[in-house]
């Protein structure tokens, strides 16, 4: 058997509920009516007609903290095409290339060692503004540093990001979903992984009414090392959605994902699906994902799909654990038996719950931001009602 | 001074065929300065005593009262009893992710105390509660029984009981499992906590060996949800000797 054929065979034969179809053109991604697979969790209904792709001239409020090896551009569409981005694989993300009308282009260059991180806030004016983005993000060969995208305030946002990482770098991409509590985000973040990388990556999603991250990845050449972590937390009325999908396309590779959520409050929707991909080249690979939610009332719904799609068994070890609980009351009936309070215990939980994912982000501002965002997240701030009514209209 | 008075306690707990009745009327008075052991054979109720005490909702009670110096304990939140005075230390204690021991010890002894800790004095009271053990004083960066042994968790439990220093210590069977030394450190730590003079000990084992270094005032053999004989000391020795065969018949007839 020579590999070398039977790869590109593969690569293109896979045909798998797994394998999003990659395609620039807005056709090959029709408005969905819901029960396609990848759209049947999502509340379309209150995507405020985002799906509809009507181009619009507003943006999100850009600044950014840039570190002075990099540099921040705009490009064309076809540059980025040029630059060997990934294609969009979903409606929004297609939407966003074409309506977008430029593109982002950050650039950190090879052998650059950030001694800060490059901390993009995007600030949305209201839920009234539809705005597409599109970003390239090229971390160069041996680059390492820490990008942070902070999304805050209100908008109907659709962004397609691709991540360039060079080979031997070394890069922890965070992401923080902040938004208000009308806004509809819908995004996509797609990586590719070079020879001998190592990306860590954040998912955290707290704000938003509809918050629907897509992130695909993919590996340039073996030996990429993928760390994937997601934190949420999902008020009443309010849907949060987690997808990714990994693609071992390349022998030697890993991929270690875990999600954790908490869910609180009439109406709270959570959806984790993870799809793992082992095609017959990736030899040699390891890959293991976890999702665990925390229900903390009634009236809450998680959904979670771990899906792995194995074409070769000569691989290092792939699996996948998914669980979704209550409280434990043994746990709080320890804590409360040496004197602490039922709400403090519950909190302690809690934190101890998100504690083990926060806090290797490794910036410990966005660490302490975050614990005390859970925290009051927790504590049920007065919007979430508001949101529980919009939902049940 | 303390007493903690239990009358005529009955306790339930629900299975999935209803509910079983566990406790069939407990009497017993604690005071400060006491120690009292109760012994007995599996599945007689000793822990579901200890856990009724400290208010596990598994736990019903169905009749009787449990007072600490008059004061109706039953009523209370299980936070409530701890910072009335009550200590538990579990048979199995919990493993609680994500949340430090430091972290823990802190927040426990700010709920009892109404303030927080000073700090300087706080982290020295720390590490020679986890030195007096021979826990290493990494233990209060791990994770609060996360991954400890199960001698680790029985100590990690006396830690606690030094530094939350409560007016009553209920053990239970924090003896079984344990090598000799390291239940020789267990029994130095409940004897520094009964040094005091003014504390209450509730001792609740299956073995009479722990009772070797801690002399208990009282010893109460409980079969089938009630004590069935007390005594002083002694007691404890001739049930060395003739084991519980005696009153499981004396039950069973």
């Amino acid at each position: 058997m020579t590999p070398a054929p039977n790869v590109a065979a593969a690569a293109e034969a896979v045909e798998s509920h797994l394998h999003p179809v990659p395609s620039y053109d807005v056709a090959v991604h029709p408005k969905p009516s819901g029960l396609e697979e990848v759209w049947r969790f999502t509340p379309l209904k209150r995507l405020r007609g985002l799906l509809d792709g009507e181009p619009s001239g507003d943006r999100l409020k850009w600044e950014a903290e840039v570190p002075p090896q990099v540099t921040v551009s705009e490009i064309s569409a076809a540059d980025a095409r040029e630059l060997g981005e990934m294609r969009p694989t979903d409606r929004p993300a297609a939407l966003a290339v074409v309506n977008a009308d430029r593109v982002v282009l950050v650039d950190v260059p090879a052998g650059a060692v950030l001694d800060s991180p490059l901390v993009i806030r995007l600030t949305g004016a209201s839920v009234d503004e539809t705005a597409w983005a599109h970003v390239l993000l090229r971390i160069g060969d041996h680059a390492d540093g820490t990008v942070v995208f902070e999304h805050t305030g209100s908008a109907r946002y659709a962004a397609t990001t691709s991540v360039l990482v060079g080979a031997g770098a070394n890069v922890e991409l965070v992401s923080l979903q902040l938004w208000d509590d009308d806004a509809v985000h819908l995004g996509q973040i797609n990586t590719r992984i070079g020879r001998d990388a190592v990306v860590r990556s954040f998912q955290v999603s707290l704000g938003g009414d509809v918050v629907r991250i897509v992130e695909n990845v993919e590996y340039d050449a073996p030996g990429g090392q993928l760390e994937m972590y997601g934190v949420y937390f999902v008020d009443a009325g309010q849907h949060i959605e987690h997808r990714l999908f990994v693609d071992h396309n390349q022998p030697h590779t890993a991929s270690h994902a875990v999600y954790k959520g908490g869910l609180q409050g009439e109406g709270a929707h959570s959806v984790w699906v993870g799809d793992v991909l082992i095609r017959k080249v990736a030899e040699g690979i390891e890959t293991f994902e976890t999702n665990r939610n925390l229900v903390l009332t009634d009236g809450c719904r998680a959904d979670s799909v771990p899906n792995l799609e194995i074409e070769t068994g000569e691989i290092r070890g792939a699996g996948h654990a998914s669980a979704t609980g209550r409280f434990d009351d043994e746990q709080l009936f320890y804590l409360q038996s040496r004197g602490i309070s039922e709400d403090e215990a519950r909190r302690l939980v809690v934190h101890g719950f998100f504690a083990d994912i926060v806090r290797r982000i490794g910036v410990g501002e966005v660490e302490e931001r975050l614990m005390a965002a859970l925290e009051r997240e927790l504590a049920g701030d007065p919007a979430a009602v508001q949101r529980a009514q919009a939902a049940g209209r | 001074m303390a007493t903690l008075e239990i009358k005529d306690l009955h306790v339930a707990v629900t299975t999935e065929d209803g509910q079983k009745p566990i406790l069939n009327g407990v009497d017993l008075t604690i005071r400060s300065g006491q120690t009292h052991a109760i012994m007995g054979p599996n599945g007689s109720g000793k822990s579901t005593l200890a856990y009724s005490i400290a208010g596990h909702p598994k736990y019903t009670v169905t009749s009787g009262s449990v007072t600490l110096d008059g004061v109706d304990v039953l009523s209370m939140k299980v936070d409530e009893r701890a910072r009335a005075g009550l200590f538990l230390a579990m048979q199995y204690p919990v493993e609680v992710p994500g949340v430090s021991v430091s972290n823990f010890l802190r927040t426990a002894k700010t709920a009892l105390s109404g303030e927080a800790p000073k700090l300087r004095t706080w982290a020295k009271d720390v590490n020679s509660a986890l030195d007096s053990v021979k826990m290493d004083r990494d233990f209060a960066q791990r994770n609060v029984n996360e991954g400890f042994s199960g001698g680790e968790k029985k100590r990690h439990e006396i830690v606690q009981l030094e530094l939350l220093n409560p007016q009553l210590a209920i053990l239970d069977e924090t003896d079984s499992g344990l090598d000799i030394d390291a239940l020789k450190i267990v029994a130095e730590g409940v004897n520094r906590f009964r040094d005091q003079g003014d504390r209450a000990v509730l001792l609740i084992t299956h073995y009479t060996r722990i009772l070797r270094y801690i002399t208990p005032d009282f010893v109460h053999v409980f079969v089938a949800g009630r004590i069935a004989e007390q005594g002083g000391p002694e007691l404890a020795e001739r049930l060395e000797a003739e084991g519980y065969d005696r009153y499981l018949q004396g039950a069973a007839s």
